[in-house]
């Protein structure tokens, strides 16, 4: 279905999730994230975004623990910057699919 | 948690008790909130579903309380946590004649093949995974009554623990939208 955020018209699933990465653009990325209750992306949630970017880009399945390791952030500051579920909810605000990993 | 209204007349929302009217309250309430899992047994198997659904619902956004007692202090005792075995002695699980389970290095050898599938699959081992249900704002607790069975101390146990409960104390953790399960 389709879903109007930051001006733009994109492709969404039915839980807000863009259907296609490619779409996705830091606009977006800011207006997802005021819909989860973040107001503002500080430079330490656009790095753990990009590192979720880019490792969907190697075509890496990511999980909580993977994150944690990842050297990019640590778990207690994960769960600070995206408050509820964090993996779950950084991957939507990085325009990428919902996580289905059980670790 | 309870909300000083900003005007008499507004509302509260009935499932998080904050107030609709100013926009506290977000709406979209998850049928659970909390979860709390009580962890008796000292197998691998059992204790891996207990941490997967601690992190689980960490992931998810849920609350975790974790309540360990008898065989299930092994997994918060320093000395023993870090050498888990799978339960196969009379288990149907296991897919063996119970003569092949009882033999001798049986145990090690269904082990450490559960242990190998676990690391392909990126499981941490049980240390690393409690730190993670840690560090993810979880909470880790021992049996007060178990342990003295048991004659531990706090002493024994994983630094990572928050504290030592009774039965009473621990059901004063549960929320009107928590659930307990027994493991």
């Amino acid at each position: 279905m389709q879903a109007t955020i930051a001006g733009r018209t994109v492709e969404v699933n039915e839980e807000g999730y863009l259907t296609d990465p490619g779409n996705w653009t830091k606009g977006l990325a800011e207006e997802l994230a005021i819909g989860l209750g973040i107001e503002k992306l500080t430079d330490k949630h656009w790095a753990v975004i990009d590192y979720l970017r880019s490792e969907h880009a190697k075509g890496e399945e990511m999980s909580i623990r993977k994150v944690g390791n990842s050297g990019v952030v640590d778990l207690k500051t994960f769960y600070a910057l995206f408050p509820g579920g964090p993996l779950k909810n950084a991957s939507k605000i990085a325009g990428l699919s919902k996580p289905t990993s059980c670790i | 948690m309870p909300h000083q209204h900003h005007e008499k007349n507004h509302t509260t929302c009935e499932t998080c008790g904050d107030c609709q009217d100013c926009g506290c309250c977000t709406g979209g309430h998850a049928p659970v909130e909390k979860m709390l899992i009580i962890v008796s047994k000292a197998g691998i198997d059992s204790v891996y579903a207990a941490l997967i659904l601690a992190n689980g619902a960490r992931s998810e956004g849920m609350e975790v309380d974790l309540f360990f007692t008898f065989f299930g202090l092994d997994v918060i005792n320093e000395k023993r946590m870090d050498h888990l075995k799978v339960a196969i002695a009379g288990n149907p699980g296991m897919h063996m004649p119970e003569p092949v389970n009882v033999l001798p290095g049986m145990e090690r050898f269904a082990t450490n093949m559960m242990a190998k599938e676990m690391k392909r699959l990126g499981v941490p081992p049980v240390r690393e995974f409690l730190q993670m249900i840690k560090d993810s704002g979880g909470y880790i607790y021992g049996c007060k009554l178990a342990m003295e069975m048991f004659h531990l101390t706090k002493a024994d146990l994983w630094d990572g623990v928050e504290g030592v409960l009774t039965v009473g104390e621990f059901y004063g953790h549960a929320t009107e939208r928590s659930q307990i399960v027994f493991i």
